[in-house]
C-alpha cells in the first residue's frame, strides 16, 4: 500500500498544523482549505489566503465508537467528536486523554499530535491531530 | 416534459443470500419487473442501474454493461448506465430513468438497483459503507458510518430532548411492518428492551438501531404515462422527482440535525407535484439508523423540526397512524442492500398505490413518497407517486 | 568563547501508568520486593497513538510555547532515541514539519542507547557556537521496549524532553560539556529485533558506574569544581537505585538529586531520562542555580554538562506548558492485559 502515501503527504500542512484558508471577499475561514469560497465563488477566486488555525475549539456533538475500523480496533471504546474551532470551521476528530464520562457538548478542547493510522506493520505511519480537554 | 408511469415492479428476497450471485440477483429482479409490466424485452429502450460499491463488494466495476449482459440485453445493445450516489444510488437510478422518459428520449426504461454485500467479511462491508462519508476528513480519524449518524443523534437528543426510547421505537415499528413483508430480511418483531439493551455500536446507537448488511436487488419498468394503458392496468404515476446535495462531511454543516439535502429535494418534489406534506398518504423514508427516520419525517415537513421523537410516541407513523412510514419494514427490517434500497422504496409505494401490498396495505392510499439518502445526507432523492 | 545554552525546554510524558506490582503479579513474582529493589513504583506507558515522534512533537511544541522564538530560526533538529518509529525514515522531519521549522534546516536522528538526547544537545551546541545555525532543537525521547517477563519490563517507560539551544535569551548557560566513551557491550538491540538484550549485572559496575563516575570526575576536574558547588544534579536513571548510588559515590547528596529523580514515578524513559530530569530541575530553578548533569548510554558512554541558570529564566513563560510534576501527577492506571494489547505484545500473524 506504499503507493497511498502521496494522498496523505499532500495533507500534512492540515493534519499537522491546521493550515486552513480565508476568503478574501467575505473573510470566512475554511478548514480544510477550499479552492474557492462556496458563498462568494468567482469573487473569491485568486483571493483565498492561507491561515493557520489554533486547533482549539469546543465539542458540537460526539459519539463513543464501540465497533471500530480495523486500524482503530485496539482503541475501542473511543470518542469521536465534531469540534467547532475558535476560528469557525467544524472538523471531526478523536478525543483522547480523558474519561468518556467527561465528554459533553460544549467541552473545550485543544489539539494534540498523535499517530492516527498505520498501514499495517510495514507501511507508512500517518500522524495528525486529535483533541484533549483544555486545562 | 411528459408524465411517467411505473408499469412493473420486481424484487428479490433481501437478506444473506449465500446461494445467489450479483448477476443472478439483478437478472431475477429485472425479469420480475418486465413480466409484471407486460412489455416485451424488445421494447426496452434503456437501462439505469444503481450500485454503490460493486467494486469493493465483489471486485467488479462496469456494472451498466454487466447488468445488460446478465439480463439478456447485450445482443440488443441497449444503452445501460450505472449511477452511484452511495446509499442513494437506487434513488438516483430511478430519477435518471424518470428523466430519460419524461424528456421524450426513451419510451420504456428499466431501472435496477443492487448490492451484494455479503461476499466480503463484516468488517470489510462496514468499511466500504464508510466510503460514503468523507474518507480524508471523517473516516481517516476513526469516524465510522454509524458513528456519524450517532453524532446526529447525540445532538438531536441535546437540542430537542429526543430519547433513546423514541429512537428504539422506530426499530420496533419497522420490525412489526417487516413481519408482513415476504421479501424482508427480518420477519420478526423485536421488543423495546431488546433494542435498548443491544450491543452498543456507536453511542447512542445500539446494534438494533442500525440497518443490516444485506444482499438484494430491485427493479422497476418506467414508461410514458400516455402509453401505460397499452401494457397494464396497474400503473402508478411518478408526479415528482426531487434531488439535492449537501457537504460530504457532516461536520461542514451549520446544523448537524437537519439534512438540508432532504429539505431541498423535498421542496423540489412538492413544488413539482404542487402538493404539501399534508397531501402525502404514506412514505418510505431512509431509516439506515433509527435517528435517520426521526430526522427524515422532520426534514420532509411531516412534523416540525425537533418533533420527530414525539411523533413516534404519538404513533403517527405506524401502519394505522395518520402517516404510515416504512410499511415495507424500512431499511431496518426489510434490509438495506444499499444500491437496491432507493428502487425498493419506490416499489413499496407503487404496491401500496396499486392496492397490492397485501397484509400491510394502507387503505385508500392515493399519494406516496419515497425518500432515499446517500452518506450522512450529502445526496438525497425524493419521489412522489400517485395512483392512476 | 561565546556563551551557549538552553533557550527554552519542554517535555511530554504519556498518561498511562502500570504499577510494578501489576506486572510482577502476572509473572508470579513478589511485586513489593521488586518495586523496592528497583526503586520504581510505576512506569509510564504510551497509548497506541503515541510514539517517539508524537512525544517529540509535543515536547518541542511545549518548548516553543514557553518562548517567543520563530520556529523558522531553528536551523537543526536532532532527536536521540532507540525507538524511532521507522528504522529508515527520520523522526526529525516529522517534528520539523509539525513545529513549522521546515524546510531550511538540518535534520538527523541519533541513536546512542539512553544518551542520544544529550548527544543531540552537544551537537546543537557546536553548530550554534560555530555560527552555522541560530538555534538548534535537541530532543531525547523514547517509548522503550522490553520483552515480556524480562527484568526490563518493570522499568522500560515512555517520555521525552526537548531543548532549544542558542546564544541569545539563554535561561541556562552551558558552561562546559565533556564525554567519556568506551566500547562496552552491556545492553544492545540487534538490527531488526523487537526487544533489547542486556548483560545483567554487567550493566552495573563496568558500565553505568564506571562511565558516569569517570565523566563526572573529568567534568569537575576541567571546571575546578566539587559536588558542593552545584544546587542540583541529574544522573541517568535506569532505576531508582543506580542514580542514588552514583551520586553518593561522587559525593552528591540526595537533596541535590531529588528534584531531577523522576524514574521512581514514571520508570526509565531511556533517551528521555536525563532530559526529563533536567527539565524537572528547570521547572523550579532560580537565577544563579548551578546544575550538574551526567547521562549514560549503553555501549557505552556518558555526557556531562555544567549549567548555570540565568536571570532570563524569570522571563521564560514556564507556565505555558505543563511541568514535569504536573505530567507525573496526570495519570491513568492500566492492567497488564491492556498494557499487553497497546504495547503490541500480542502481535501475531
Amino acid at each position: 500500500m506504499g503507493e497511498a502515501v502521496a494522498r496523505f503527504w499532500r495533507e500534512i500542512p492540515q493534519r499537522y498544523n491546521f493550515m486552513g484558508n480565508k476568503c478574501g471577499s467575505c473573510e470566512r475561514i475554511f478548514f480544510p482549505p477550499r479552492e474557492a469560497c462556496p458563498f462568494c465563488r468567482r469573487k473569491s477566486m485568486g483571493k483565498m489566503q492561507e491561515v493557520q488555525l489554533t486547533g482549539k475549539g469546543e465539542v458540537v456533538t460526539y459519539t463513543i465508537i464501540h465497533v471500530g475500523p480495523e486500524e482503530f480496533e485496539e482503541q475501542v471504546p473511543y470518542p469521536i467528536a465534531i469540534i467547532k474551532l475558535e476560528e469557525g470551521p467544524q472538523i471531526t476528530g478523536q478525543i483522547v486523554d480523558c474519561s468518556i464520562d467527561d465528554i459533553h457538548i460544549g467541552l473545550k478542547v485543544e489539539s494534540t499530535f498523535r499517530r492516527i493510522q498505520a498501514e499495517g506493520y510495514t507501511g507508512a505511519i500517518y500522524y495528525g491531530y486529535k483533541f484533549k480537554k483544555c486545562e | 416534459m411528459r408524465d411517467v408511469a411505473v408499469i412493473g415492479v420486481g424484487l428479490t428476497q433481501f437478506g444473506e443470500l449465500w446461494e445467489k450471485s450479483f448477476r443472478e440477483l439483478i437478472a431475477e429482479a429485472g425479469a420480475k419487473a418486465i413480466l409484471d409490466s407486460g412489455i416485451s424485452g424488445k421494447e426496452v429502450d434503456a437501462m439505469y442501474v444503481g450500485s454503490m460499491s460493486s467494486g469493493r463488494f465483489i471486485g467488479q466495476e462496469h456494472i451498466g454493461a454487466l447488468v445488460a449482459d446478465a439480463s439478456g440485453f447485450s445482443f440488443a445493445h441497449v444503452p445501460s448506465t450505472r449511477v452511484e450516489g452511495a446509499c442513494a444510488s437506487g434513488g438516483l437510478a430511478v430519477r435518471q430513468g424518470y428523466l430519460a422518459v419524461a424528456s421524450g428520449m426513451h419510451d420504456v426504461v428499466v431501472v435496477g438497483g443492487i448490492e451484494k454485500m455479503n461476499d466480503v467479511g463484516g468488517t470489510s462491508a462496514t468499511e466500504t459503507l464508510a466510503t460514503a462519508a468523507d474518507q480524508e476528513w471523517e473516516a481517516f480519524f476513526g469516524a465510522t458510518f454509524p458513528g456519524i449518524y450517532a453524532m446526529i443523534a447525540t445532538r438531536h437528543m441535546h437540542d430537542y430532548g429526543t430519547t433513546r426510547e423514541q429512537m428504539a421505537q422506530v426499530a420496533v415499528k419497522n420490525h412489526m411492518n417487516g413481519v408482513l413483508n415476504p421479501y424482508a430480511q427480518y420477519r420478526k418483531e423485536i421488543s423495546l428492551d431488546a433494542v435498548l439493551n443491544a450491543t452498543m455500536v456507536a453511542y447512542p446507537l445500539g446494534l438494533l438501531d442500525c440497518s443490516p448488511v444485506s444482499d438484494g436487488a430491485a427493479s422497476i419498468v418506467l414508461c410514458a404515462a400516455e402509453k401505460a394503458k397499452k401494457y397494464t392496468n396497474k400503473a402508478v404515476k411518478i408526479i415528482a422527482a426531487g434531488q439535492a446535495s449537501d457537504t460530504l462531511a457532516l461536520h461542514a454543516r451549520e446544523n448537524i440535525c437537519t439534512l438540508q439535502a432532504t429539505v431541498h429535494a423535498a421542496k423540489m418534489a412538492y413544488k413539482q407535484a404542487n402538493l404539501t406534506p399534508k397531501d402525502i398518504d404514506l412514505a418510505e423514508v431512509h431509516d439506515c439508523f433509527t435517528i435517520a427516520e426521526i430526522c427524515a419525517i422532520e426534514d420532509l415537513g411531516f412534523v416540525k423540526k425537533g418533533e420527530g421523537g414525539k411523533a413516534i410516541d404519538n404513533r403517527i407513523t405506524t401502519r394505522d397512524g395518520s402517516l404510515p412510514v416504512n410499511t415495507s419494514g424500512g431499511l431496518k427490517a426489510k434490509g438495506h442492500p444499499v444500491g437496491a434500497t432507493g428502487v425498493a422504496q419506490v416499489i413499496e409505494i407503487a404496491l401500496q398505490l396499486r392496492g397490492d401490498a397485501e397484509k400491510r396495505q394502507v387503505p385508500d392510499a392515493r399519494i406516496g413518497l419515497a425518500h432515499n439518502v446517500g452518506g450522512s445526507g450529502a445526496t438525497c432523492t425524493v419521489h412522489i407517486l400517485e395512483a392512476m | 568563547m561565546e556563551e551557549v545554552g538552553i533557550v527554552s525546554y519542554g517535555a511530554n510524558i504519556p498518561r498511562y501508568r502500570i504499577k510494578t506490582e501489576e506486572i510482577a503479579s502476572v509473572w508470579g513474582k513478589d511485586g513489593r520486593s521488586i518495586s523496592e529493589g528497583l526503586g520504581i513504583s510505576e512506569k509510564s506507558v504510551p497509548s497506541v497513538d503515541q510514539d517517539t515522534a508524537t512525544i517529540s512533537v509535543e515536547a518541542a511544541r511545549a518548548a516553543l510555547k514557553r518562548c517567543a522564538i520563530n520556529p523558522k530560526d531553528i536551523g537543526a533538529i536532532y532527536i536521540g532515541s532507540e525507538s524511532h518509529p521507522y528504522a529508515v525514515k527520520p523522526t526529525g522531519t516529522i517534528v520539523g514539519e509539525a513545529i513549522g521549522a521546515t524546510p531550511d534546516l538540518m535534520v538527523a536522528d541519533f541513536e546512542f542507547a539512553c544518551k542520544a538526547g544529550t548527544a543531540a544537545i552537544q551537537t546543537c551546541m557546536g553548530l550554534v557556537l560555530s555560527g552555522m545555525i541560530r538555534y538548534g532543537l535537541a530532543i531525547g525521547a523514547d517509548t522503550s521496549q522490553a520483552a515480556p517477563g524480562d527484568a526490563l519490563e518493570y522499568s522500560a517507560a515512555a517520555g521525552g524532553a526537548a531543548f532549544i539551544i542558542g546564544k541569545d535569551q539563554i535561561v541556562a548557560r552551558i558552561n562546559h560539556t565533556c564525554s567519556f566513551t568506551t566500547d562496552t557491550p552491556d545492553f544492545w538491540r540487534r538490527a531488526e529485533r523487537k526487544y533489547p538484550s542486556h548483560g545483567g549485572r554487567f550493566t552495573g559496575a563496568p558500565a553505568y558506574f564506571k562511565h558516569i563516575t569517570s565523566c563526572a570526575a573529568n567534568m569537575m576536574n576541567h571546571m575546578g569544581t566539587k559536588p558542593d558547588d552545584y544546587d542540583y544534579a541529574v544522573f541517568h536513571q535506569p532505576n531508582g537505585k543506580f542514580p542514588i548510588a552514583v551520586a553518593q559515590k561522587l559525593g552528591f547528596s540526595f537533596e541535590q538529586i531529588k528534584q531531577g529523580l523522576i524514574v521512581s514515578f514514571i520508570g526509565n524513559t531511556y533517551s528521555g531520562a536525563s532530559p526529563i530530569g533536567l527539565s524537572s530541575v528547570l521547572d523550579v530553578a532560580k537565577p544563579g542555580d548551578r546544575i550538574f548533569v551526567t547521562s549514560y548510554g549503553s555501549g557505552a558512554g556518558s555526557d556531562s554538562f555544567d549549567l548555570t541558570v540565568t536571570d532570563a529564566i524569570k522571563d521564560l513563560k514556564r507556565k505555558n506548558a505543563p511541568s514535569i510534576a504536573q505530567m507525573v501527577a496526570d495519570k491513568e492506571y492500566i492492567s497488564y492485559g491492556v498494557y499487553a494489547k497497546i504495547t503490541d505484545l500480542l502481535y501475531w500473524e
